[in-house]
């Protein structure tokens, strides 16, 4: 049907243009919705918080300003992961794309693959015990692992870029880096920003073990309820993650639709 | 470099080309291998439109393709306007050659304007001209300006597409034009079209045309002269159409450009040579109780309607009058050709037409008057009776 609605329209050299939809009526929703589920369940929580009969060990750890410190490490470790990872996986993906080291390409993504594959926890571990506990460590641990679905998504992104698009604006005069920076990038960016935004849902996720190797995070409840068997310590922190990962999701999202080049 | 290529376009249209010349040129792509193309010499002179066309892997797009060093020769020199192209930088050499290829191959996240602001923008043109050039082209491939500039590809028809393909080939007003399978990716109206006003800009421009096309019909009727080409670039042939098939150089070429007269006929002949036929016409506006008199007073059944600038917009019966005057309406269904279009455009239009002939149209779209079956199938008869003559008096 659509097939046929195209050959019609080429068939007549004047004919009705369709515009272009910016954002689908999809992604709409979803750029709508998640924030309107994220402030209803936060509102929920903060009033179940405020109105529970809390224990004095409970009323300490969800203090407050201890659950804005632990907010504040874990939204920095996921960020600051995150750039760590755009600007090495980008190049990266850009270098490996390039004709004289596509041959390389097949190595790295095993190497990526086996970062992501390898446990978290194992990974930030060890990482640990090798170049000592801290901030910086857990950064390098999530890096690694968020390093493939944006590499990933780079090289795939540019692949697709339709080769007879490469070869008319080398054609018109074009320079190699002119080629990339005004063609192949802003036709790859979409592309791109959908691994960043799954990098970054990952990290979110990731980052609470972060509190493992001391490097800080909404992970540190989670253990605490844990270890000190206290159910509302545990579920909270479980629920702040989830909706942290939420809020990254739909950042991300954002992200993607205003850097999608306009006309695609 | 962007001084030579600015504009070398003569105020009436007199040739601003370049000629084009390719002596021993070879390319192998594996050093063992036969060669993709092997010793092809060739002169392409200024200002004129030459096809290159022969079966696939023939080195038709490989020879079109070493001459803006998208593939690099092997051995061999080419030179254009005298120059030999190795001697410039890759990229300066790129930006005064136009470049078309299928489909057009528009940037879909740049609108219409910045598509083909490319090469001017490379060759840092002030924005004023640049704005300037991108409108002057626009109306030149037949897309207002207005109404096309902000758009982007996809909101585009394939035609309007490959029309802004070939605007932004001559962007820089380049006097050498590649263009590679251009019409290919278009229905056979559109392309038809488009071949059609090829033929007018470049009645206008004389840029030197190199063109890769595995239609020989589109060949026959674009090319002042038509290369065809067997496997590794070998020339069979290289001369204008009607020597191509007056005199074919052997069996290769006989059935690359296929037999039968009648058929060669239809290509080679043209609409404006057949005498048209007069058909009744209404300007938008007009009484409608008027036309519909004088249309019936001409003994017609139908009316094409013309705009102000005497283009036809509408074919209607005059059952389909309705209104109290000529309305405006636009039919994009429309099929019109070009006085220069083949009897073979003009058959294939009537097939899809839904009146027993094709309108027929000059300069900038204006009205000349309606092709029928008949008047086609008359012309033949009357050509061939007098070939037949000829022969017998031999």
């Amino acid at each position: 049907m659509a097939e046929l609605a195209k050959t019609e329209a080429d068939a007549q050299t004047r004919s009705r243009p369709r515009k272009p939809r910016r954002v689908g009526r999809e992604d709409l929703g979803m750029l709508l919705g998640l924030p309107t589920l994220v402030i209803i369940v936060f509102v929920a929580w903060v009033i179940w918080r405020q109105t529970a009969s809390l224990d004095d060990i409970e009323k300490r750890q969800l203090a407050w300003d201890a659950i804005g410190r632990l907010t504040w490490q874990h939204i920095k470790l996921t960020v600051v992961a995150a750039i760590a990872v755009l600007i090495t996986a980008v190049p990266a993906g850009i270098t490996l794309t390039r004709p004289r080291f596509r041959k390389f390409a097949p190595p790295v993504a095993a190497f990526a693959n086996a970062g992501q594959a390898a446990p978290v926890i194992g990974v930030i571990v060890l990482l640990a015990i090798w170049v000592g506990f801290g901030f910086w460590t857990g950064v390098l641990a999530l890096g690694i692992y968020a390093f493939l679905p944006v590499l990933r998504n780079t090289i795939v992104g540019l692949q697709q870029v339709d080769p007879s698009l490469v070869e008319a604006a080398r054609g018109m005069g074009l320079s190699q880096l002119a080629v990339l920076r005004r063609v192949e990038l802003p036709l790859a960016i979409p592309v791109i920003m959908a691994g960043v935004r799954v990098a970054l849902v990952l990290l979110v996720g990731t980052a609470s073990f972060g509190t493992f190797i001391n490097a800080g995070g909404l992970g540190a409840l989670i253990t605490t309820g844990i270890t000190l068997f206290r159910y509302p310590i545990l579920i909270s922190g479980a629920i702040l993650i989830a909706l942290l990962a939420l809020v990254f999701d739909w950042l991300g999202r954002v992200l993607e639709t205003a850097a999608t080049p306009k006309g695609m | 470099m962007s001084d030579s290529a600015t504009s070398s376009q003569g105020p009436d249209g007199s040739v601003s080309g370049a000629e084009i010349t390719l002596t021993d040129v070879t390319k192998r792509y594996t050093r063992s291998g036969k060669p993709a193309v092997d010793g092809l010499t060739l002169n392409i002179p200024a200002g004129e439109t030459v096809m290159f066309v022969g079966p696939s892997g023939c080195g038709k797009t490989t020879s079109l393709k070493m001459l803006n060093r998208l593939i690099e020769p092997t051995s061999g020199t080419i030179t254009i306007d005298g120059e030999d192209i190795r001697s410039k930088d890759v990229d300066d050499l790129r930006r005064g050659i136009g470049y078309v290829i299928q489909g057009g191959s528009l940037f879909p996240h740049m609108s219409v304007a910045d598509n083909i602001a490319v090469v001017p923008g490379l060759l840092k043109w002030k924005k004023q001209r640049i704005a300037d050039r991108v409108d002057e082209l626009l109306d030149l491939v037949g897309l207002e300006p207005d109404r096309y500039r902000d758009r982007y590809p996809r909101e585009l028809s394939g035609g309007q597409q490959q029309r802004v393909g070939v605007a932004r080939g001559l962007a820089a007003d380049p006097p050498v034009l590649l263009m590679d399978e251009p019409f290919g990716a278009v229905d056979p109206i559109t392309r038809q079209r488009l071949q059609d006003e090829m033929m007018s800009i470049q009645d206008e421009l004389r840029k030197t045309i190199v063109c890769v096309t595995h239609d020989i019909d589109e060949a026959l009727k674009l090319g002042d002269r038509i290369l065809i080409l067997q496997e590794g670039a070998q020339i069979a042939q290289y001369d204008t159409p009607d020597v191509i098939l007056a005199q074919p150089a052997g069996e290769f070429v006989e059935d690359f450009v296929g037999s039968g007269s009648s058929l060669k006929l239809l290509t080679l002949t043209r609409v404006q040579e057949l005498d048209l036929a007069t058909q009744s016409t209404a300007t938008i506006g007009e009484s409608t109780k008027d036309v519909i008199e004088r249309t019936r007073a001409a003994g017609d059944s139908s009316v094409i309607v013309l705009d102000q600038r005497r283009r036809p917009i509408e074919w209607l019966w005059l059952r389909e009058l309705r209104s109290d005057t000529i309305p405006a309406t636009e039919d994009p269904k429309l099929i019109t050709i070009d006085r220069r279009a083949t009897l073979n455009d003009a058959l294939d239009s009537m097939l899809v037409s839904s009146h027993d002939g094709v309108i027929v149209t000059g300069r900038r779209d204006e009205y000349l008057g309606v092709t029928t079956f008949t008047t086609v199938t008359d012309h033949m008869r009357a050509t061939e009776q007098a070939a037949a003559e000829q022969a017998a008096e031999a």
